[in-house]
């Protein structure tokens, strides 16, 4: 009954805090509305997203978002230093396979968007089982070292938030 | 406070401005597609992030207060930026690269899912097909 009437907590509490960010003023009214707009949402889209993801370890996202702002900012640095300085022929582009060991949509999801947003690697197709990931490297003299890299920085921390 | 403040909004408004022009000039300077989208993926980064944090901050020390808005464009960026990065790679994926080109996805996959043919369902799948002729 429960389940019926609330898909996704986390979901619901997520969409009041983003309307009341929206609105821009702490106000009852402003979290009412963010309320009532936090359940009827997932309600009407729970179709769609059946399961409810599990949050093993919620303390673990502070972490992964610091590693990810400090990866982004170096990487964002490396990628300006290729494009100023290095020739279009010394480049070497590549494609890397990432074999995931992880299972859940929600966690492949966020690992795809993470290796978009740190430069130098873009997520370019998942496998059709979809235990792979193709991530486009933009210069890779090392393929190997690039996929070790993601699974130990960002597969490792995703499997412990959400398996 | 007030100087150190114009100071820190400043360094940050320059680095935004830096990765934004650095991004740009990666898009007309990289010559292969694949390579190409990697520029604009990354200057929306740290170039957005930064004017972001340079208009936070700058409302916090000299206006009205923190605001939220900023926030929340950041938070729609970075889940936006991907999808449409992952979609833009697919369609390039589809039109101009063949499965031989591209690493074996490895396991048991056959192959990527962009090459998956619609009109040929998988073996388990036939059976439940009531539309197949011959059964």
């Amino acid at each position: 009954m429960l389940r019926k009437v609330l898909p996704h907590p986390w979901l619901t509490l997520v969409v009041a805090v983003v309307w009341v960010m929206l609105v821009n003023v702490i106000t009852l009214n402003a979290i009412v509305f963010g309320l009532i707009l936090g359940f009827i949402i997932p309600i009407i889209t729970a179709a769609y997203w059946p399961e409810r993801p599990t949050l093993r370890n919620p303390m673990m996202i502070i972490e992964y978002v610091l590693v990810v702002i400090l990866d982004i900012i170096r990487a964002n640095i490396q990628v300006s230093l290729i494009i100023l300085g290095k020739r279009n022929a010394d480049l070497q582009p590549g494609w890397v396979t990432v074999p995931l060991d992880l299972r859940t949509p929600e966690a492949i999801t966020v690992l795809a968007g993470t290796i978009t947003m740190t430069p130098g690697t873009v997520s370019s197709d998942l496998s059709d089982d979809g235990h792979a990931l193709l991530v486009h490297c933009l210069d890779a003299p090392d393929p190997d070292a690039v996929a070790a890299e993601i699974k130990d920085r960002y597969e490792r921390r995703l499997k412990e938030i959400f398996e | 406070m007030s100087i150190l403040g114009e100071i820190i909004v400043s360094i940050l408004l320059l680095a935004a401005g830096f990765f934004g022009l650095v991004g740009s000039y990666g898009l007309i300077k990289l010559d292969q597609p694949m390579t190409r989208l990697h520029a604009p993926t990354k200057a929306t980064t740290l170039g957005v992030g930064s004017v972001l944090i340079a208009s936070m901050l700058y409302f916090l020390f000299f206006a009205e207060g923190i605001t939220f808005h900023e926030l929340m464009i950041s938070l729609f960026l970075f889940v936006t930026a991907p999808v449409v990065a992952h979609f833009i790679a697919k369609a390039q994926l589809h039109r101009n690269w063949k499965p031989g080109d591209l690493p074996a996805p490895g396991g048991r996959a056959k192959s990527w899912s962009v090459y998956d043919q619609a009109d040929e369902p998988a073996a388990d799948d036939t059976a439940r097909d009531p539309a197949k002729p011959g059964e």
